[in-house]
């Protein structure tokens, strides 16, 4: 008898299996998210040379390097929001191993963000794209398309004069994915998990709000969405192990199986 | 009147760059008042206590009356030119390379007789008003200028070895994002600066006048973010050869002191905007800036920081800041020393509170970006190594001479 790692191992020797890459190059240009300058900031990448087989160090070349835990590709724990801070194993030191590998369905809403910047998904979008792929199953991650990581730096953010605008969820189909669906968290591919314009929204910021409040978990700046399918995506999404901490970037895999 | 300086031709890129000497540097302690006075354009000689002598050369004693009381006062510039003289060559590697030299005997009404440059329009016979300025060993020299100005007169290629002015240099400024930045950039254009470099970071993130910005002639938009180590290097590796005059516009204006601030986080972008900025700044730009202090017309001239004069002495409602600016005045003096090499000045302008949002709720005087920016382009001309811009700095200037504990006891509340 094969063991299931056995032929997982085959499957990826052969390339039945694909690794598609997730992850954003952490650079010091990739744009950070934007809080009011009088209120505390997350701190972009940069990077310090140590030694470069030079007279600090002749035969090795190595970095320091510097960021927030919410720059670039990065992962939400609970304890990120208020609504999670008393849940029990919220930081990304406590949450349990396994929670780091899940299967995704893909909601493509790139059609109706590049029409509109502010495109809010809401329950019946979800609904129609279960007509057509099936029941989101418990314990999946919901991962929004909207092809926002093909856009230059100025149009990703696309602050205008009333602040950001990008695409996200609304509150109530939030509430409904952790409620009716049991989801494990919320993916986009813009700088946040929530809409530009969410601070606006009641409660603001609904991604935040309701799935750290349920112990859920939150993946943003993700990249190659419209590579993966609908379903059948497993996500491998490990933060760094630090403690207390609210999130961490990290390298977001999805393994696809061709031809299933 | 002053032959108009022309605009230098492109540089051949092939040509040897000159290498750049610097004329004799020794002074004794006593002859740094005279430093003293020419890093802030003032006029001062030593005036005895006892007698009212006005001393020039500096001395330990009065000569008329052997005190020892013998401190630097301002004193009246005026004088006239008795004899001049046109040196054609010189053992001197730095003069002999910047011959004919005209230099004269000029008697001052308060006394003393100087053997000083003269600038093109101080002819023998006329009256001048003498100037101490600093050369390109830092140190203060004596310049007679005309007593009226004369047209084009900031031209003149004696007194321009002693200034910094703007007039066909190029000028990298760090920030174009805030106000002091903008301002900046258009009093290098009214200074006809020949190009004006102007640094944005995260250009992805719009800003307020960014049109009016793109406008101002001879303006080119670089992107640059001084807390960025590699930006910092791939500009300067583009532009540095081209940077006459280097003005840090980048600012990080935050109230809160040092304990009644909640943690690190601002205190951390502080150090890095401004301090640590400032050494990225000076390690990527600096060299180039020293080994071209002698480049022709458009010669490296000076690396120009913006500080608060609470580098001076802290304001503790701004007390994290201030530590920070403290910290940016004490590696400027270091930076001093080692762009002198290269005949290169550090120029600190020291500013209280400006008029912008950050110092919303600090009551006037304030002052506008416009005006020191105006005050960065007059210090450039005058070749002065420190300025005290407006009514805060200026105060803040005087009270520093007179009782400094009182001023620390004070600025406390």
């Amino acid at each position: 008898m094969t063991s299931a790692l056995t032929a997982f191992a085959a499957a990826l020797a052969t390339g039945t299996i694909r690794v598609i890459d997730l992850t954003h190059t952490l650079t010091p240009e990739f744009p950070t998210i934007v809080m009011p300058p009088e209120l505390g900031q997350c701190a972009p990448f940069r990077m310090e040379e140590v030694s470069r087989y030079d007279e600090r160090g002749p035969a090795w070349y190595w970095n320091n390097f510097s960021m927030g835990e919410h720059t670039g590709t990065h992962f939400d724990a609970p304890i990120h929001w208020v609504t999670g801070k008393e849940l029990p194993d919220n930081a990304v030191d406590t949450i349990p191993p396994a929670h780091f590998l899940a299967p995704a369905c893909v909601i493509d809403c790139s059609a109706e963000s590049a029409a509109d910047a502010d495109f809010v998904l809401t329950i019946p979008f979800v609904e129609a794209w279960e007509a057509k792929h099936g029941r989101i199953p418990p314990q999946s991650w919901v991962l929004l398309r909207t092809d926002w990581h093909k856009r230059p730096p100025k149009a990703y953010v696309n602050l205008l004069d009333d602040g950001p605008h990008s695409p996200g969820p609304a509150p109530a189909v939030v509430k409904w994915l952790v409620e009716q669906r049991d989801v494990h968290g919320f993916g986009t591919e813009t700088i946040g998990t929530d809409a530009g314009q969410a601070a606006h929204f009641n409660p603001p910021y609904p991604a935040h709000h309701y799935m750290h409040g349920r112990g859920r978990y939150g993946l943003q700046c993700l990249t190659n969405l419209d590579l993966l399918p609908p379903t059948g995506a497993l996500i491998l999404a490990a933060p760094l192990k630090i403690r207390q901490g609210s999130g961490s970037p990290l390298r977001v895999l999805a393994l696809v199986e061709i031809n299933p | 009147m002053t032959e108009p300086l022309l605009r230098p031709r492109r540089k051949d890129p092939l040509r040897k760059t000159r290498e750049p000497l610097l004329p004799q540097g020794l002074r004794s302690r006593t002859a740094h008042g005279l430093t003293a006075a020419a890093a802030e354009g003032r006029f001062m000689l030593q005036v005895c206590t006892d007698c009212g002598f006005t001393l020039y050369p500096p001395r330990d004693a009065c000569p008329s009356c052997l005190s020892d009381r013998v401190p630097f006062h301002d004193v009246a510039p005026g004088g006239m030119v008795l004899a001049e003289t046109t040196i054609r060559t010189s053992t001197d590697p730095y003069f002999r390379e910047r011959t004919p030299w005209r230099i004269g005997t000029v008697t001052l009404d308060c006394g003393p007789s100087f053997v000083a440059h003269l600038h093109g329009d101080a002819a023998e016979g006329s009256r001048v008003v003498m100037t101490l300025r600093l050369d390109k060993s830092g140190n203060a020299v004596a310049i007679a200028m005309p007593d009226k100005p004369t047209s084009h007169q900031e031209d003149d290629v004696q007194l321009r070895e002693l200034t910094c002015d703007p007039k066909f240099r190029r000028v990298l400024i760090t920030d174009g994002r805030n106000a002091t930045g903008q301002a900046m950039a258009r009093a290098m254009a009214a200074a006809q600066a020949s190009i004006i470099f102007v640094g944005i970071a995260d250009p992805w993130k719009p800003f307020p006048g960014e049109t009016d910005l793109r406008a101002i002639p001879c303006v080119e938009i670089v992107p640059l973010d001084i807390t960025d180590t590699r930006s910092v290097a791939d500009v300067a590796g583009e532009i540095a050869h081209r940077v006459d005059i280097l003005v840090n516009t980048s600012e990080h204006h935050r109230a809160g002191g040092i304990m009644n601030r909640h943690g690190l986080t601002i205190a951390r972008e502080e150090m890095d905007i401004r301090y640590f900025g400032l050494l990225r700044l000076a390690q990527h730009f600096g060299p180039t800036m020293r080994a071209r202090g002698a480049d022709g017309v458009n010669a490296a001239a000076a690396f120009v920081n913006l500080l608060s004069v609470h580098a001076l002495m802290n304001w503790p409602e701004f007390g994290a800041f201030s530590a920070a600016e403290a910290a940016c005045l004490s590696a400027s003096q270091a930076l001093r020393a080692e762009l002198r090499g290269g005949g290169v000045k550090v120029l600190n302008m020291f500013a209280g509170p400006l008029d912008t949002e950050w110092f919303q709720s600090v009551p006037p005087p304030k002052l506008s970006p416009a005006a020191l920016a105006k005050a960065t382009v007059d210090a450039l001309r005058m070749g002065i190594e420190d300025s005290y811009v407006g009514d805060i700095a200026q105060d803040i200037r005087a009270r520093l001479d007179v009782q400094p504990k009182a001023l620390e006891r004070e600025l406390g509340g």
